[in-house]
């Protein structure tokens, strides 16, 4: 018997003993992503409503109650306290109380009566870009509004009527966004770990070390010990699709098929950065923080959560070189856009080539520095 | 090669001609030879560091040798690695037990690696615990085991395919003393039965009992044969010396400081409440007697000694120190 796999079976067999009697982590790998599900599902909405907003209202007549309404009715301020002079105004934004504060000047109905412009002062805190740039957008657009309903009068339809549509995902769900992008953030995270701690565990033991002075041969060896926790990653893969379907409504409009297909080549690039760690790492604890290494370029680079368009020159290479940056493609592609396999096939055949370099790194540097050192 | 030579690598469990290892600029192992009949045990000996583990990985397959040639069980580790890999055992100081696995499930995983087929597993795992007695504990986890049965296991689970040829890397460190003396007697058990032994160890006492041992000191082997030759090596036993045992009821420090001082007394050593001397062959040991009572010192017993293994490779390293300080100088 002098096949390349030899020892499969019984190194599978074993490793599926060790996941069964270590149930504590099993279980803690497969709820942990759930939890970071639960919390970025129920707890992260990047819509932005209600701003606490104070107003100085220092005309107090009808135009400029009227501006008030339409501020309140916008969904975007939250208009909790109204003050009597620009010191106070001041210091509910400084304090942190309010984000936006409105002045509208002593002479706002005398100007718009007399068909004169009118000011109104916004003051935005700076220190959230994303809450102050809706700020902006919002009541930019309000003021072009109440313009244009005073210049229009009585026509009431504007010359160029711009009709965004937002496709795929139309009422701008966060969980509609960022779960399908956390699901190959988990997936890494999960199999980067289970695999990097089964391998560093018997390089502890001294098992290891053992099964390499025995006939197994090297092919067997690795899959054997691998097979286990790709089952494991592609049971967590349809936990997190099923939570995210049944449970935060997030449609999935491609074939769910393609997406486990696809899935594969970037469970094996994990699996093979897992087995790198496992090449460096001499315990557990070791290999622990060096499994946190890939994770922050995942989150960052791979436009999970910050576009990759909007990335600095330099990064932008590095987010090529992320399995994250393809997987997240994919998922968003197949869950949000439905894409096919004819949109997707270059995020697959990229996986399997970083996977495939990965894996000749690993088994090299494995060689290398754990069986001949 | 010739077909004599073949048949002599056939004969023996382990040939290894000239080993060389090099790691870089570092020689860890330098045109190392010896010869490892069938039926011993080998003890092979060396401080930590001189390449012990080295020659243990080139012999396994593990490391590729950077010259020499090694035979093992008739193979050449240069050509089929995988081979040997079948026809031995291998068990490391660490036990390399799966310890959330039972002591049944590890005996059978190392089984299956080794191909056994159910029916001979199941044999060979009944055999096996009828040999170490593990029978009360195969549902057992083995993180549970003490460390003496930790190692039965162990040493069973490197046995399950049959090897003619076990390497024992320090197997009985850390174990307790009646552990240590039952593994031994096991041993030659089933060295009687045509089982060679590599092992390796820091006891002496281990060495005295291996019918065969090798002590590596950097790389080079600086002895090698039977514990009786190596003891009468001119190095160990110069030509007209006899090695002696005093004996003293007290003061065993000052009695040393006063033999160290006898001319015809090349070198002293304390062991307990005696000293061990190198002394010239005409020594009159009467005459050291009342030397020593005349300074209060009570003696109760002279008598000649062998050298121990541990003489042995203390005087041979210090001579091989001492070549080498030469060369270098």
């Amino acid at each position: 018997m002098r096949d390349v796999f030899r020892g499969f079976g019984a190194v599978f067999y074993k490793e599926a003993l060790h996941v069964r009697r270590d149930a504590g982590t099993l279980f803690f790998s497969l709820t942990m992503p759930l939890l970071q599900l639960f919390l970025l599902g129920f707890g992260v909405d990047t819509n932005i409503r209600q701003i606490n907003t104070v107003v100085y209202n220092a005309d107090g007549r009808r135009e400029s109650r009227e501006l008030i309404d339409r501020l309140k009715n916008s969904d975007m301020f939250h208009i909790f306290r109204y003050v009597e002079n620009d010191y106070d105004l001041n210091d509910a934004i400084v304090s942190g109380k309010a984000r936006v504060g409105v002045k509208i000047p002593v002479e706002y109905s005398d100007r718009l009566i007399h068909g004169m412009s009118a000011q109104v002062l916004v003051l935005i805190d700076g220190s959230d870009s994303s809450v102050a740039g809706q700020a902006i957008n919002v009541t930019t657009s309000i003021g072009l509004d109440e313009s244009l309903r005073r210049v229009l009068a009585d026509r009431s339809e504007f010359a160029v009527d711009m009709r965004p549509k937002l496709l795929f995902n139309p009422d701008s769900r966060s969980p509609n966004f960022f779960l399908p992008g956390l699901t190959a953030i988990m997936l890494l995270n999960v199999t980067t770990f289970l695999t990097a701690f089964s391998i560093v565990r018997e390089k502890e033991r001294g098992t290891l070390e053992q099964l390499f002075v025995t006939p197994v041969r090297p092919f067997g060896l690795l899959l054997g010990k691998l097979l286990p926790y790709l089952g494991i990653g592609f049971f967590e893969l349809c936990l997190i699709l099923f939570f995210m379907r049944f449970v935060f409504q997030v449609p999935i409009h491609g074939s769910l098929l393609l997406l486990f297909v696809l899935s594969l080549p970037y469970l094996f690039a994990a699996l093979s950065l897992g087995i790198l760690i496992s090449s460096k790492a001499n315990s557990q604890a070791e290999a622990m923080q060096l499994a946190f290494l890939p994770i922050l370029p995942s989150v960052f680079f791979s436009g999970y959560i910050f576009p990759r368009e909007t990335m600095p020159a330099i990064f932008k290479p590095i987010s090529y070189l992320i399995p994250a940056t393809y997987f997240i493609n994919i998922t968003r592609g197949v869950i949000l856009r439905g894409a096919g396999i004819r949109h997707l096939w270059t995020d697959g055949l990229a996986l399997c080539v970083i996977g495939s370099v990965l894996l000749v790194i690993a088994a090299r540097r494995f060689r290398n520095k754990v069986i001949m050192a | 090669m010739t077909t004599a030579e073949n048949a002599n690598h056939g004969e023996a469990a382990i040939v290894a001609e000239h080993l060389v290892r090099r790691f870089g600029q570092v020689t860890a192992v330098n045109d190392v030879s010896f010869r490892v009949e069938r039926g011993e045990i080998f003890g092979f000996l060396g401080p930590n560091g001189s390449g012990k583990t080295t020659v243990i990985k080139m012999l396994t397959g593990l490391l590729p040798l950077s010259a020499g040639a090694a035979h093992v069980e008739g193979v050449d580790v240069r050509v089929d690695s995988e081979a040997v890999r079948e026809k031995i055992g291998y068990m490391s100081q660490n036990f390399s037990l799966y310890y959330d696995l039972t002591v049944a499930e590890n005996l059978q995983f190392y089984g299956r690696i080794y191909g056994l087929d159910p029916a001979r597993l199941k044999r060979r795992m009944e055999e096996i615990v009828a040999i170490n007695g593990l029978g009360p504990y195969l549902n057992r986890l083995s993180a549970q085991l003490s460390g003496g049965w930790k190692q039965r296991l162990a040493l069973g689970c490197a046995m399950l395919h049959e090897p003619k040829l076990l390497f024992l890397d320090e197997p009985t460190a850390g174990i307790d003393p009646v552990a240590r003396r039952q593994l031994w007697d096991l041993l030659f058990e089933l060295s009687g039965h045509g089982i060679t032994f590599f092992v390796t160890t820091h006891y002496m006492d281990e060495a005295e009992r291996c019918s065969h041992v090798a002590y590596i000191y950097y790389g080079k082997i600086i002895a090698d044969g039977t514990p009786d030759s190596l003891r009468q090596l001119p190095d160990v036993q110069p030509h007209g010396t006899i090695r002696v045992e005093i004996t003293t009821t007290s003061e065993v420090t000052r009695a040393l400081r006063l033999v160290r001082k006898i001319a015809a007394i090349r070198s002293a050593t304390i062991f307990g409440q005696s000293i061990h001397a190198l002394a010239d062959e005409h020594f009159d040991l009467d005459e050291l007697r009342r030397q020593l009572l005349k300074e209060g010192i009570g003696v109760a017993e002279i008598r000649p000694l062998a050298p121990s293994l541990e003489d042995v490779f203390v005087e041979l390293t210090y001579k091989n120190q001492a070549l080498e300080e030469a060369r270098r100088a």
